[in-house]
């Protein structure tokens, strides 16, 4: 294996652990004496901060000039969407055990909850469309599509933010990384814009 | 011949016996951290070691206004909860208040009483005959569990300690001590921490005060020394380690309250027909079942505390 070979799989494997973590937990009976909770809490928390990693291999790709780093966007993109449905679900069937009438209630009625699914449904297309088939065949449509992670990012912290009940300190530091991720896009474009002027 | 049983002895004699633990756990930290310093690691590292000891409270009385439901078992009670002093998580409690030790304590009694006074946490306990009270526990964030409590009426310490006729309010209020209660380091919340009653709720035969659960002393992770609970409550209005009664006129402002006051109001009582702001208060999940139950009014109480409450709109005054 290359070293960039032996790099993604580790962080493939490191991306996994709160995953194994929970299952290991589960057959030890370790998660709380909320488990329900404590896995949708785990998940919701890992989804995010991979979104967050996701979209900071850009930026670190053109501040390093390393551009071998962007073969890890996808794999990163696509572990963050395994974990939102992880989060997904675990509100479905362990949380709610398909009562759909309340969840549906809930997404109308909790702004928290809405926003969660909002998220959901953003991030859902672009993990259908993240195959080599489909890139090719959007062209230029897949990159302003895959602008959507923005929104998610965005609605994704409000979410985390609005569930939070008092202590705010994690909410506050995913809100200010993301300023920053999304900060440098920002800089650039505007750059590019008054440089393509002149 | 007089042969003391051990159950005659009184609450005020029991040493809880982590303090004896803890003597020695401090000689042998101290050596640790000795030993870490020298080798250039931090004391703190060595400064986890030991848990509380668990002691048995005797001569406590069964009471009738138990429920009959399953308890929650100790590892859920003392594991999962509540208790921002020491941490925000659910586990943070039980991991940080280890250490924390409940005595000297003392409880300052002020405001309109009769006599205001400052009375040592065994002096307060001892009149009182203690009792066991499994109540039903609803957190206003949506979960909930069965506790076997041990403690005594609210209403028979404010009668021992009087107030004024124009007292219509009580007032508690948590230590603060950044240096013991770790949390307090951060303003999550207004710190120290207060809550408060009506006297007439306060005077409730529900209402108590905790000195234990399981029989044993209560742990510190659950408000040692001295905790009130309130069973028709959200768990929040249930302050822990207690440091200061207030008996007043105006109606206190807790700190949730003062934080959100949208969000969480004075009375604070389980009612699944007002939603918090931010999500539904209709079911609950009681730890240990798979499935959400239904909420009840009052958390099942209705029947002692509903005419407190008459003449009253539950909706403005949640």
């Amino acid at each position: 294996m290359t070293r960039f070979g032996v790099l993604r799989t580790a962080i493939f494997a490191a991306a996994l652990v709160p995953a194994a973590a929970l299952v290991y937990g589960f057959f030890t009976n370790d998660l709380t004496a909320n488990p329900i909770d404590y896995i949708t809490d785990t998940t919701g928390y890992t989804a995010l901060s991979l979104l967050l990693i996701t979209l900071t291999v850009t930026p670190l790709r053109r501040l390093t000039g390393r551009n071998e780093l962007i073969r890890l966007r996808r794999m990163l993109g696509l572990l963050a969407f395994f974990y939102a449905c992880l989060h997904v679900s675990t509100w479905l069937v362990l949380d709610w055990f398909f009562d759909f009438a309340s969840m549906a209630a809930d997404v109308v009625e909790r702004p928290f909850i809405t926003l969660g699914m909002t998220t959901f449904l953003l991030l859902l297309p672009l993990a259908v469309t993240s195959t080599a088939g489909m890139i090719r065949r959007l062209g230029r449509k897949w990159q302003q599509l895959h602008r959507l992670v923005y929104v998610a990012g965005v609605t994704a912290i409000i979410h985390f933010w609005w569930v939070v009940k008092a202590d705010f300190r994690e909410p506050r530091l995913f809100a200010l990384a993301l300023s920053v991720l999304l900060g440098f896009r920002a800089w650039w474009t505007l750059r590019t814009r008054l440089s393509s002027r002149s | 011949m007089l042969i003391k049983k051990p159950s005659d002895i009184p609450y005020s004699e029991v040493t809880p016996r982590g303090l004896f633990l803890r003597r020695r756990e401090f000689i042998h930290t101290a050596a640790a951290g000795a030993i870490g310093a020298a080798a250039g690691l931090s004391p703190l590292a060595s400064a986890r070691v030991g848990a509380q000891a668990r002691t048995k409270l005797p001569n406590v009385r069964k009471s009738p206004l138990s429920t009959s439901e399953t308890a929650n078992s100790y590892e859920d009670a003392t594991g999962y909860n509540n208790f921002y002093e020491f941490g925000t998580d659910k586990e943070d409690p039980k991991a940080n208040a280890q250490r924390f030790n409940p005595r000297p304590w003392t409880i300052k009694v002020d405001g309109l009483v009769k006599t205001p006074t400052t009375l040592d946490i065994d002096t307060f306990v001892k009149p009182h005959a203690l009792e066991e009270r499994i109540y039903r526990m609803r957190c206003v964030e949506g979960w909930s569990m069965v506790i076997p409590w041990v403690g005594f009426p609210l209403a028979d310490v404010i009668k021992r300690l009087e107030p004024q006729p124009s007292a219509k309010f009580i007032e508690f209020t948590t230590l603060y001590d950044v240096g013991r209660m770790p949390g307090q380091r951060y303003p999550v919340l207004q710190w120290p921490y207060v809550e408060g009653l009506r006297l007439d709720e306060a005077m409730n035969p529900l209402a108590i005060l905790v000195v234990g659960l399981y029989g044993e002393v209560v742990p510190n992770q659950n408000g040692a020394p001295i905790r009130l609970v309130v069973p028709w409550k959200y768990g929040f209005k249930g302050i822990k380690s207690i440091v200061r009664i207030r008996f007043t006129d105006k109606q206190p402002r807790g700190s949730w309250e003062v934080s959100q006051a949208r969000e969480y109001g004075f009375y604070a009582n389980v009612n699944p027909n007002v939603d918090h702001p931010r999500w539904s208060q209709a079911t609950e999940r009681r730890l240990g079942e798979f499935r959400r139950r239904k909420t009840e009014m009052f958390n099942g109480y209705g029947a002692q505390v509903a005419s407190l409450y008459s003449g009253l709109d539950l909706r403005k005054n949640y």
